[in-house]
């Protein structure tokens, strides 16, 4: 089973459709290989291009879009780093500076860290439980349309300098009609919108696609811990976002037609705010931080080569951390000025939550001390994880105290815990997974020598830019100052942490050139080149349109490894249409089937049409009724039925198309 | 003495005193302002409660550290085994894991507890007899109002709260408009002024000096200067403070600063600023009937000297880009002449 490097050995690129035309024709792999080309076809041509519904595309569009905004994001943070080097800074004035900071927080956990986690389970959901496609593909073309024109607005907000300029947090009545006149605070409340549709349409899929489609023999205790952790995340953005949809769209009713739900001067509660959006905004740095953590068990496994240790431990860990996570939503507003006892609970909760993270850590060790590490990019990102998100989450232990939080809170303290815990505790990971899975994606390895390299800095630049926030928390820099007198004497630390944040910079421009020069001069990549363990590895690199030539049966919790020598696979699936294999959802026993739609260019419209209903909304109440009618025609056109002839055969009838 | 229910004889200031705290108070504030906004420099039960549980939950998160990250280590590099594949290994690592959980548990038991412990003499003043005095935010600037039995002897100080050294404060936090949170390190952690609500804390200082606060709630353009001081004093010259606070503005000293005194009364400044004694009677900016007596001008932005006073009256904008004061383009010799008049308000 010791596997040492990757097997890279192949210099000549072939495609996988040409894998198998190399076959004889007659050859029945062959045939199978071609029907399932034409009937899982992905468009082509500009109209094709918007009509795509394949996973995997989709999927690839997401990572790529979450990734830009990652950039923009990014230098939007350098900007504020240039401005806090030194004290008494002129280089961005308090306007600038603020809508800086909003869009940098708004941008990377709106537009970055929740979707590129979604976006990595539409891309691997699918394949890690053996099925065809994403359920209700069409739903999931029309979420990516949505999030790529909501992120488009709020990018454009700031390059033409009317950027939100609230916070990321919005709270009102700072960000309500009397305090943020203009539109600012308009855009920001419809991004909300926008994403949070994207995302729970998201959820939903992969939900859908993890209880009802995947392989035989893939029971729920066999289930790889990347599905189990994508599963929990969309359980936690099901129950969490509809939270801060509501509380968003309030805050536009205040804003644009005149109620006051957050007015105390007329009966509202502007602690009413705080309440909705931390109910969703402290289980989303789970949402962010979940996903992450199925990336590191599998890239555990990959590089010891072992199962990881204590599956049903780590199982219980992650679904332990999606109920908990929404418990602690007060520790947020520890100085509101509660009652005493109700913050006793949320102290607790708070604190209850580090055991299941302690026990995942403690898992991962025990997988590393027993495996044999292969010290390759992925896991030196899983390494550096560990030591950063130690870190973050003991700063988090402690912001549970109330006391104690009451000194750090809203000081700088909080912002390098937080950067702790989302940098090192999901992005980290991410970029781990990123070279991990880049091989499965593109078809070629990404160069690990300078993948190390990568580590180093970015290991080395984060560190450096945040840990010496901590330090000055205690010396009592609150967050969002766009300035500070001298006298403080936090000029040094604020220095050094510029300093690191330029590394940090080279780091991310490391990680865009590796990505680049791999995608198109990488060394090919072998189908399994880390002798992985998941069904992903089990197809080629990229898979076919269709995922699997045969669908996989599933024999064992790692499905490549305990595969036997005459694997079984499914038959009795028809290739001349789009028909899946549903499954139920305890043990996967295979229940019936269903017929997945053909692309389609509805989806695109009626993102188009939706968008326009949303930023209309910004300025008219009226957006809502003129923008029923179109609504209705795209709707009609995405669900009308498929005709009888597409799906003619067929021993038994497809159900209704799946959408 | 639960409220400000003072008519006891008061000794009147002297103007001997005053010059003569006037330095003492302001070599306090520099040494204060040295790197003194730190919440491990406690100066009062408060904090210094907090401090102690700082010290408490850092210093276990650091061995908790050192001790995960040289297993983390020591399991990375160590010398691979045949027997790693075990089943008895395997046994061996549970005990392990399941150890570190209930080890875990223990110290996060502790953690809470101490918590709740420390919490509990945070929420109210652990003396009695404390003065009450009503905290206001404003965009961005703070009023200190200390109440008294009767209204026309309310004392309200903007930026700068005067405490007697030892007594616990108890301060009834609102907001005019929008949250903020007050926040002084020193002497404990923050309670946020939300509009529409009251909200409770108390600060007590062991001793005597000038101890900088500030805004900690986002609460837009001027967030980073709104600042304040907090002037611990001893009880004597705390009500020598509040006696002088009391009274309204006295006749201007020199003709300078009568001609200042014609120019604000007939400026816009009247839009905006009290002070008593004369007709400028508006609330929406500070007060400023003793202006020339505070440390700092533009909540905690700047030092209160002549030169600072007169950028901030003529452009504040271009000290805090934002401020809700507008620019004053007034002749240079009336700029002087209120310039004079506001100094003399001490």
């Amino acid at each position: 089973m010791d596997h040492s490097g990757p097997e890279n050995q192949r210099d000549e690129r072939i495609e996988p459709q040409d894998r198998y035309e190399l076959l004889p024709d007659a050859t029945a792999e062959s045939r199978l290989h071609q029907e399932l080309a034409r009937t899982w076809y992905v468009p082509k041509g500009v109209i094709g291009w918007f009509s795509v519904v394949d996973h995997r595309t989709i999927g690839k569009r997401y990572i790529v879009t979450a990734f830009s905004f990652f950039g923009f994001a990014g230098l939007l943070a350098a900007l504020m780093r240039v401005q806090l080097a030194v004290p008494n800074n002129h280089f961005l004035g308090p306007d600038l500076y603020n809508q800086v900071f909003t869009t940098h927080g708004t941008m990377m956990m709106f537009l970055f860290a929740v979707p590129v986690m979604e976006a990595m389970g539409v891309y691997l959901v699918p394949l890690m439980v053996g099925a065809r496609n994403i359920a209700f593909p069409r739903l999931n073309t029309f979420s990516y349309f949505v999030y790529l024109f909501g992120g488009i607005m709020l990018t454009a907000t700031m390059l033409m300098n009317t950027a939100p300029d609230a916070g990321w947090f919005s709270y009102v009545p700072l960000a309500g009609p009397d305090f943020t006149p203009g539109k600012r605070s308009d855009f920001w409340a419809q991004l909300i919108t926008f994403t949070e549709v994207s995302g729970l349409a998201v959820a939903v899929e992969l939900v859908t696609t993890i209880f009802k489609t995947r392989a035989p023999g893939m029971s729920l205790n066999r289930m790889p811990l990347f599905v189990w952790a994508m599963l929990v995340a969309s359980f936690m953005i099901i129950f969490s976002m509809p939270s801060v949809v509501t509380s968003s769209s309030i805050l536009l009713l205040d804003r644009l037609v005149g109620t006051h739900f957050y007015n105390p001067a007329e009966g509202g509660d502007a602690l009413l705010w705080q309440h909705l959006f931390w109910f969703f905004g402290h289980p989303e740095v789970y949402i962010i931080f979940v996903p992450a953590l199925g990336m590191v068990s599998s890239i555990i496994a990959a590089f010891t080569q072992r199962p990881v240790f204590g599956y049903t431990a780590l199982v219980l860990a992650l679904v332990a951390t999606g109920f908990i996570g929404f418990g602690l939503w007060v520790h947020h507003m520890f100085a509101t000025g509660l009652p005493q006892l109700g913050l006793t609970y949320f102290t607790a909760a708070s604190m209850v939550i580090a055991i299941p993270s302690g026990v995942q850590i403690f898992c991962w060790i025990a997988s590393l001390w027993r495996g044999r590490p292969r010290f390759h990019a992925p896991l030196l990102f899983v390494v550096g994880f560990i030591a950063i998100f130690v870190l973050g989450g003991l700063s988090g232990v402690t912001l549970a105290s109330v006391p104690f939080d009451l000194q750090v809170h809203d000081t700088y303290y909080v912002v390098a815990h937080f950067h702790y815990v989302l940098l090192g505790g999901a992005v980290f990971p991410l970029i781990g997974g990123i070279y991990f899975w880049f091989p499965k994606m593109t078809g070629r390895m990404m160069d690990d020598g300078l993948g190390r390299v990568n580590f180093w800095v970015l290991f080395f630049g984060f560190n450096i830019t945040f840990f010496p926030m901590h330090i000055l928390g205690f010396e009592g820099m609150p967050r969002r100052i766009y300035t500070y007198p001298a006298e403080l004497g936090w000029g040094t630390l604020n220095l050094v942490s510029s300093l690191g944040a330029g590394l940090l910079a080279i780091g991310g421009l490391l990680l865009l050139v590796n990505v680049v020069r791999s995608y198109r001069f990488g060394a090919v990549a072998t189908d399994n080149p880390w002798h992985a363990d998941t069904l992903e590895w089990g197809t080629t690199s990229p898979p076919p349109v269709y995922n699997f030539l045969h669908l996989p049966v599933v024999e064992g919790r790692n499905a490549l490894w305990d595969r036997s020598e005459d694997a079984p696979v499914v038959t009795g699936i028809r290739s001349d249409c789009r028909e899946v294999l549903v499954t139920d959802v305890m043990d996967a026993e295979p229940s019936n089937k269903v017929s997945y739609p053909d692309p389609s260019i509805w989806p695109f419209l009626c993102a188009v049409v939706t968008s326009a209903f949303f930023i209309g909304s910004i300025f008219t109440p009226w957006a809502l009724p003129v923008a029923i009618l179109p609504l209705a025609i795209t709707l009609i056109g995405w669900f009308w039925p498929k005709s009888e002839a597409a799906d003619a055969p067929g021993v038994k009838k497809p159900l209704r198309e799946v959408a | 003495m639960t409220r400000l229910r003072m008519r006891l004889p008061v000794p009147r200031p002297r103007l001997a005193d005053l010059t003569r705290s006037a330095p003492l108070v302001f070599a306090a504030a520099a040494t204060a302002c040295a790197g003194n906004q730190a919440m491990f420099n406690p100066q009062g039960p408060a904090a210094r409660s907090i401090a102690s549980l700082g010290w408490l939950l850092l210093s276990v998160c650091v061995v908790i550290y050192v001790i995960v990250m040289a297993v983390a280590a020591w399991s990375l590099f160590r010398r691979r085994d045949a027997a790693d594949d075990l089943p008895a290994t395997a046994t061996k690592l549970t005990r392990a894991v399941v150890a570190g959980t209930v080890v875990s548990a223990i110290i996060l038991v502790v953690f809470t507890v101490s918590s709740v412990v420390a919490g509990r003499g945070l929420t109210s003043p652990t003396g009695a007899g404390a003065i009450t005095v009503d905290v206001i935010g404003h965009q961005w600037w703070w009023e200190f109002q200390y109440r008294d039995v009767s209204p026309s002897d309310f004392v309200t100080s903007p930026n700068e709260l005067h405490i007697p050294v030892g007594v616990p404060m108890h301060l009834k936090a609102t907001s005019r408009d929008v949250i903020h949170s007050f926040w002084v390190p020193n002497l404990h952690g923050k309670r946020d002024l939300i509009p529409g609500q009251v909200t409770n804390t108390w600060i007590q200082a062991d001793t005597p000096g000038v101890y900088r606060g500030e805004c900690a709630e986002f609460c837009g353009h001027q967030h980073a200067n709104m600042a304040f001081v907090v002037v611990a004093e001893p009880m004597d010259t705390f009500l020598a403070w509040i006696a002088r606070q009391r009274q309204p503005a006295g006749e201007p000293p020199t003709d300078e600063a009568r001609r200042g005194h014609d120019v604000f009364l007939q400026s816009t400044c009247v839009m905006c600023h009290t002070i008593r004694g004369t007709t400028a009677g508006a609330r929406l900016g500070p007060e400023l009937t003793h202006v020339g007596s505070r440390m700092t001008i533009a909540a905690g932005t700047l030092p209160n000297t002549r030169g600072h006073l007169g950028g901030w009256v003529a452009d504040p904008q271009s000290i805090k880009p934002g401020v809700r004061m507008p620019a004053n383009p007034l002749e240079p010799a009336d700029l002087q002449a209120v310039l004079t008049y506001l100094r003399s308000l001490r």
